[in-house]
């Protein structure tokens, strides 16, 4: 192996530094901003208070709005995954014409424009009265959700050694039991980080919420839109400090439980 | 599933019948599978495959492809059949400056992010495990955190009185207010797409052999050179689909135009949303949409024997 680390001139560390700035530091001024007392968006705050998590925490239609993203995400999350390993299943081992082109079609939603997905949905969901209801927030970030799903599981598939089902089938097992015993286990991994990416797919998304929401129902994202456009509502510095903390620590946690282990 | 077991069971029969075989590995096992699969039991296997894709192909259809085709018929059909609204894009006086402006904002984060994400990714390379990993969370963290926050925080950096605000006046330069303008929502972009550039250029970076560089500077060519000639063309994936993926995210995007952008200077997405919420003008919308979504696919097909943005993402993340 070549000496790697001492290859890095100063100039180097110096832009990594910087870009690490970039990326990391934007984002936490909402924090300080969530600690202030104003009515307004003044930043740095002149006093300090808890006063806008009590708001965010109190107020029903702040509540009503997080109830109704954690719902979108679980059953965007669910209904993606299962659509989402089967179609990957059924693309990796079906041996048809046009399987690259129906793999391609399926990616479609990643790639489309946001805004043009959003208002073709709006303009369907509004003729079938799905704008404003929660199944209509679940099919639109279903469709989103389920490339993600199919990209990860895929990869899954792309290391998996079927040999295993073969044995598995040459000791008696039924086709089912291969699938629930052998097929899914090995697959956890993928499908896991399939689910994680739907959650978080529907849980983030505002655009096409944006156009679905009615006064009785909104997604978190929506509601945050609204508290800076419509109100100047503080509550969201609240709101955006809390899922940068809960995001930090869902991501870093694994990291420093597998750290941990590694050490001992 | 008998049929699936006794097929399997005699590929298998097949696997071991073939001593000769030098290495009967998985990869040879599992062709043997398939093989016997499209001879003996072609009906049964084509059906259970197709079954299992039908909910996605039906969701993705009526919940998708659907509504999308309704909002591109539309922008040919109503109110009269023909090219109205299209002809209407030429004729208004703004759709045709906003589109070359948000085309243009799009390359500009682009080219910004890359210059920015280039020595970064390639610095992931070089460090050690440990110090990569920090590096890889630093990318992650804003990736998974989210859009609204994000935004919410550019929103503050930017506003009168706000950090860049102060700082430059500071240094003696007054009224620097980013909010409500293009340079604002470009320098916003550019640090909401940087993770979508990085990921993809780490992901093809992290498999260019260093020791090739090392090659070239010991046949007597000059560092700059050895990286023009061999590390450049080699990241070259990394770069289109990096690059790509950001230019065709950037003209779609709608939070960070709406949120830090002005309706004096407005990008696509914010008219096609003024179009539709205010407007209900759907075919009008429908119409700059149809357009958007073919700068799309013209961009895809041009990088497409070269990189598959989408999936490079979305397995770049995966991995790390």
């Amino acid at each position: 192996m070549p000496s790697t680390k001492q290859n890095m001139g100063w100039g180097l560390r110096l832009w990594v530094l910087a870009v690490a700035v970039l990326l990391l530091a934007p984002t936490l001024v909402v924090i300080p901003m969530s600690l202030g007392a104003g009515q307004t968006f003044e930043f740095p705050p002149k006093e300090w208070s808890l006063r806008w998590y009590e708001e965010f925490f109190s107020s029903p239609q702040w509540m009503d709005s997080v109830i109704t993203s954690v719902q979108a995400a679980l059953l965007t999350g669910v209904l993606a995954t299962v659509i989402g390993v089967a179609a990957a299943i059924g693309l990796d081992r079906g041996r048809f014409p046009g399987r690259e082109m129906l793999r391609s079609a399926m990616m479609a939603p990643m790639i489309v424009p946001g805004i043009v997905v959003a208002i073709a949905i709006y303009a369907t969901f509004l003729r079938w009265h799905l704008n404003g209801t929660l199944l209509g927030f679940v099919l639109a970030h279903t469709v989103l959700a389920v490339p993600f799903v199919i990209t990860s599981v895929s990869a899954s598939l792309a290391g998996y050694d079927r040999t295993v089902e073969v044995a598995a089938a040459s000791l008696g097992a039924s086709g089912w039991t291969i699938v629930r015993r052998i097929t899914l286990p090995l697959l956890a991994p993928g499908i896991a980080s399939g689910f994680v990416f739907a959650f978080v797919t529907s849980f983030d998304e505002v655009v096409i919420a944006l156009f679905l929401q009615t006064p009785d129902i909104r997604t978190l994202p929506v509601q945050m839109y609204d508290s800076i456009t419509l109100e100047i509502d503080p509550t969201i510095a609240a709101a955006s400090s809390l899922i940068v903390v809960v995001t930090t620590a869902a991501l870093l946690l694994p990291q420093l439980i597998r750290r941990r282990r590694s050490d001992a | 599933m008998t049929p699936m077991n006794s097929e399997q069971r005699s590929s298998v029969q097949r696997g071991a019948a073939q001593p000769g075989a030098s290495q009967p590995g998985a990869d040879r096992l599992s062709q043997t599978v398939d093989m016997a699969g499209a001879t003996s039991t072609r009906h049964n296997r084509r059906s259970a495959t197709g079954w299992i894709l039908l909910p996605a192909i039906a969701v993705l259809l009526v919940f998708f492809f659907y509504p999308l085709a309704i909002i591109v018929w539309r922008s040919f059909t109503e109110p009269a059949i023909g090219l109205d609204n299209y002809t209407a894009l030429f004729t208004d006086g703004v759709s045709v400056t906003v589109l070359l402006r948000t085309l243009r904002t799009a390359l500009i984060v682009g080219v910004a992010t890359l210059l920015i994400a280039y020595p970064y990714a390639y610095a992931m390379t070089r460090v050690s495990r440990r110090m990569r990993a920090v590096l890889t969370v630093l990318v992650l963290l804003p990736f998974w955190t989210s859009v609204m926050a994000r935004n919410f925080a550019w929103y503050l950096l930017e506003q009168r009185g706000g950090l860049i605000d102060r700082f430059f006046s500071a240094i003696g330069i007054d009224g620097v207010v980013l909010l409500g303008s293009v340079t604002g929502v470009t320098v916003a972009m550019v640090q909401v797409m940087l993770p979508f550039m990085v990921l993809p250029l780490y992901s093809t970076m992290s498999t260019i052999d260093l020791r090739l560089m090392d090659a070239a500077t010991s046949l007597g060519a000059s560092r700059p050179k050895s990286f023009a000639r061999i590390y450049a063309p080699l990241s070259l994936p990394g770069v289109v689909s990096g690059f790509s993926l950001v230019f065709i995210v950037t003209l779609g995007f709608f939070i960070t135009p709406a949120l830090l952008g002005s309706p004096q200077q407005s990008l696509v997405s914010q008219v096609i949303e003024t179009r539709v919420g205010d407007l209900l003008d759907f075919p009008g919308a429908g119409a700059l949409g149809t357009v958007l979504l073919v700068v799309t696919l013209v961009v895809l097909f041009a990088v497409s024997r070269v990189a598959r943005p989408a999936t490079a993402l979305n397995q770049a993340v995966d991995r790390a």
